[in-house]
């Protein structure tokens, strides 16, 4: 059993949690993923590592509530233990040689941005952050970004806070001011990262996009999480998650992610309406 | 006690479930022999002085000895002959592929039906699980610690047999649950998951840890596991890995899956049942393609699940199709439709190009080409020819592709000095000695996609060399 060390609403759908888990703690590393069961016949779900404390042996994980298992884990409290909880997987995140970096984080993305971000800044790069969201009440991680970031943008939609516009209006502006990049890496929504590819794609700036589709056991025995980069398939859960953007098929993956709608609308109600009973 | 031989030619049949009733429902197929079917099948014995049979078993079971037994009345006495070659015999009477092992060197196959070997190891084993309610000797330890890696049959039969010598063995398994490919490959169905719980707590009475969510290469590497964690000797039974596709178009649209992807999701994440967290894609018309135990085991998992259609797409012709006769005998009674000598070409998705369309990148078809049988291949099978000019396509919302998996390259990656073969599969000298010094390996791992028993004799002969090396090296 995993024990929840610490649990912090972020906003009012995404929360952060410590996960007392020292082993996967003493190894993971930014850009990798853990696959958790909130009990015994729940499902796997797969979360990007948004933080480790190798002394403190726990792996911190920031979700967002989208659905039934995201709904039943965000009502587990401090004390509560997790029935599974398994990793690191994936191969990490590419840090090494780099001098000058874009960070660019949409919605709950950030939070696995962020790990990266602070690792390039720790080992002398400089970050240059856009952190993105819908609106100011779903800004997360405002700070932690300022922290580690040379040059920063945090752009809300509707202008509610920050800057007005998308992630791609402050890079758009620097890449036409001659701005360039060692990498930039876009971590987000699929619709976001494919528009950071097309806005990249011109200036021929290298871009890395990691991916987060449907798989299963997330060791490569499924399958499920296949897409086809550059031609080819590939599997996000041992090939990546990391991706060179322009080369991934964004389409075909926000179909596949598309698969089961009506099972994860009825699933997320099926975990709302057990919650209420509770209440009554 | 001298026994009457029975002459009938046939075997006694296999009591079962109504084809038409079974294939909505995912309880057990087989019913298994009663006392009176296992005795009268057990004297069709005839008790050979060569015993063919056993020299056809992976694991030399003392196949007439325990059929003796069972003539007699014997059942615990056949359960403990078989004991001392298997450690698994209620999987293995279940999915063993006997008509080209035992039974197909069976004497009375030549005029006639075999004798049920299978049908009676089942038997035996079922028998003891119903009947012995002795928890097993805890044997005395020795001191010495084996780590195993992966918890499928060649794992738990390695871990078994180290346990009975007294070693300290502790299990690495990467899922959330023991048993490997017993567990979220061969459904409940045809293996119920209860039997293999049941091998599985076994171990542990004989003092076998099982660490689940343990992905060795990333949490821990077998380094690790020797030098920091003091395993003297590491098994590795990883299993087969990564699933194959045809690198045909559309292999990646919606409703495309792998075997092993389709199965995990109703068998080790119960899809199966109504109120399941896990999703599985509801079709009505679905082709697997493929012909081995695992296309059988897709195709009739996906009628259970309400398909009205379910084919069978394999490029050979029946007699070749490489799973266990008796899967496709059931699989063809219970409405499975075979398309043989036909291979897929391409994958056709719903017209829609507007990519916020559901129906976009959605399975509507497959286009196959008709095959005829050349001349004999390297593997001394037919080669599969298409026929030009043959191409048709079939109406599919669901394809899954079942043609075998290749290995995980995981070890490989975080193990240095684990040699290879070129497609990965670890390289293992007859003892399961890999190339690094107190590392064994076998099973799907050694030998790309095999079978269980195959697995079993590996993690036999493994454990076997483990318990020399370590007792030679302590000498």
């Amino acid at each position: 059993m995993y024990k929840i060390l610490k649990k912090e609403a972020l906003n009012p759908t995404v929360t952060l949690m410590e996960i007392e888990a020292p082993l996967i703690a003493k190894k993971a590393e930014p850009g990798q993923f853990i696959i958790l069961r909130v009990n015994e016949e729940g499902e796997r779900i797969p979360l990007t590592v948004a933080g480790y404390d190798r002394e403190k042996g726990s792996v911190t994980i920031i979700f967002q509530i989208v659905g039934g298992t995201t709904e039943l884990l965000n009502h587990l409290e401090e004390g509560d233990c997790l029935h599974d909880f398994v990793g690191p997987l994936g191969t990490p995140t590419e840090t090494e040689g780099y001098k000058k970096v874009c960070i660019i984080g949409g919605g709950v993305g950030c939070a696995i941005a962020l790990p990266i971000a602070q690792k390039l800044h720790e080992m002398g790069c400089e970050v240059h952050s856009i952190i993105g969201f819908r609106n100011k009440d779903l800004v997360i991680l405002e700070d932690a970004f300022k922290a580690c970031s040379d040059s920063f943008h945090l752009m809300t939609d509707d202008g509610s806070y920050g800057e007005t516009g998308n992630v791609c209006v402050p890079l758009n502006a620097a890449l036409e001011a001659g701005e360039r990049y060692d990498v930039v890496i876009a971590i987000g929504p699929l619709v976001m990262m494919k528009f950071v590819c097309l806005a990249t794609k011109p200036y021929e700036q290298k871009t890395i996009v990691s991916m987060n589709p449907i798989m299963v056991d997330g060791t490569g025995m499924c399958g499920g999480c296949r897409l086809t980069v550059g031609g080819e398939t590939k599997f996000a859960c041992v090939d990546g998650p990391d991706f060179d953007g322009h080369l991934v098929d964004f389409d075909e993956a926000m179909s596949r992610a598309r698969s089961y709608p009506e099972f994860e609308l009825k699933a997320r109600e099926k975990a709302c309406n057990l919650f209420k009973k509770e209440v009554q | 006690m001298p026994v009457k031989f029975n002459m009938n030619p046939k075997k006694n049949p296999m009591p079962s479930q109504d084809p038409n009733v079974r294939n909505k429902n995912f309880k057990e197929v087989t019913l298994g022999y009663t006392e009176e079917m296992a005795i009268d099948e057990a004297k069709r014995c005839l008790n050979c002085k060569n015993k063919p049979c056993v020299a056809g078993c992976p694991v030399n079971i003392h196949i007439p000895e325990f059929i003796s037994k069972v003539a007699e009345g014997d059942y615990e006495g056949a359960y403990q002959i078989i004991s001392l070659s298997s450690s698994l015999p209620a999987v293995c009477g279940r999915v063993c592929p006997q008509e080209s092992q035992c039974e197909g060197k069976c004497t009375r196959g030549i005029k006639g039906e075999p004798v049920g070997i299978g049908r009676l190891e089942r038997f035996v084993a079922d028998w003891h699980n119903s009947h012995s309610t002795a928890a097993p000797d805890m044997p005395e330890k020795n001191g010495h610690k084996v780590a195993v890696v992966g918890s499928g049959p060649a794992g738990l039969t390695c871990a078994g047999d180290l346990a009975k010598l007294g070693y300290d063995v502790t299990i690495f398994e990467a899922l959330h649950l023991a048993g490997g490919v017993l567990v979220y490959g061969i459904p409940e169905f045809r293996l119920p998951k209860a039997i293999v719980q049941k091998e599985v707590d076994n171990l542990k009475a004989l003092g076998v840890k099982v660490e689940t969510n343990m992905v060795i290469g990333r949490v821990l590497t077998i380094d690790e596991l020797k030098n920091e964690y003091g395993f003297e000797a590491v098994f590795i039974g990883s299993g087969a890995g990564l699933p194959r596709f045809m690198n045909i178009p559309g292999e990646n649209l919606k409703g495309v899956f792998s075997a092993n992807e389709f199965l995990t999701r109703s068998n080790l994440m119960k899809a199966y049942q109504s109120d399941s967290t896990t999703p599985i894609w509801q079709a009505r018309n679905v082709a697997i393609v493929g012909g081995g135990n695992v296309a059988m085991d897709a195709a009739r998992t996906a009628k259970r699940l309400g398909a009205e259609n379910v084919y069978i797409v394999y490029r050979r012709g029946m007699e070749e199709l490489p799973a266990r006769k008796e899967e496709v005998e059931h699989a063809e009674e219970e409405g499975i439709i075979f398309k043989t000598l036909c291979n897929p070409v391409e994958i056709v998705a719903a017209p829609t190009q507007n990519p916020r369309d559901p129906e976009y990148g959605t399975v509507v078809g497959m286009k196959c080409i008709k095959m005829e049988l050349g001349e004999p291949d390297a593997s001394g099978r037919r080669r599969p020819v298409a026929v030009a000019g043959s191409e048709f396509e079939m109406e599919v919302d669901c394809v899954i592709m079942s043609l075998g998996t290749s290995p995980n390259p995981l070890l490989k990656k975080t193990t240095p000095g684990l040699e290879t073969k070129k497609w990965g599969e670890i390289i293992a000298d007859d003892n399961g000695l890999t190339s690094i010094e107190g590392v064994y390996a076998g099973g799907d791992a050694v030998t790309g996609a095999a079978t269980v028993i195959l697995a079993m004799g590996a993690g036999k002969t493994a454990a076997a060399s483990i318990d020399k090396y370590i007792q030679g090296k302590n000498a």
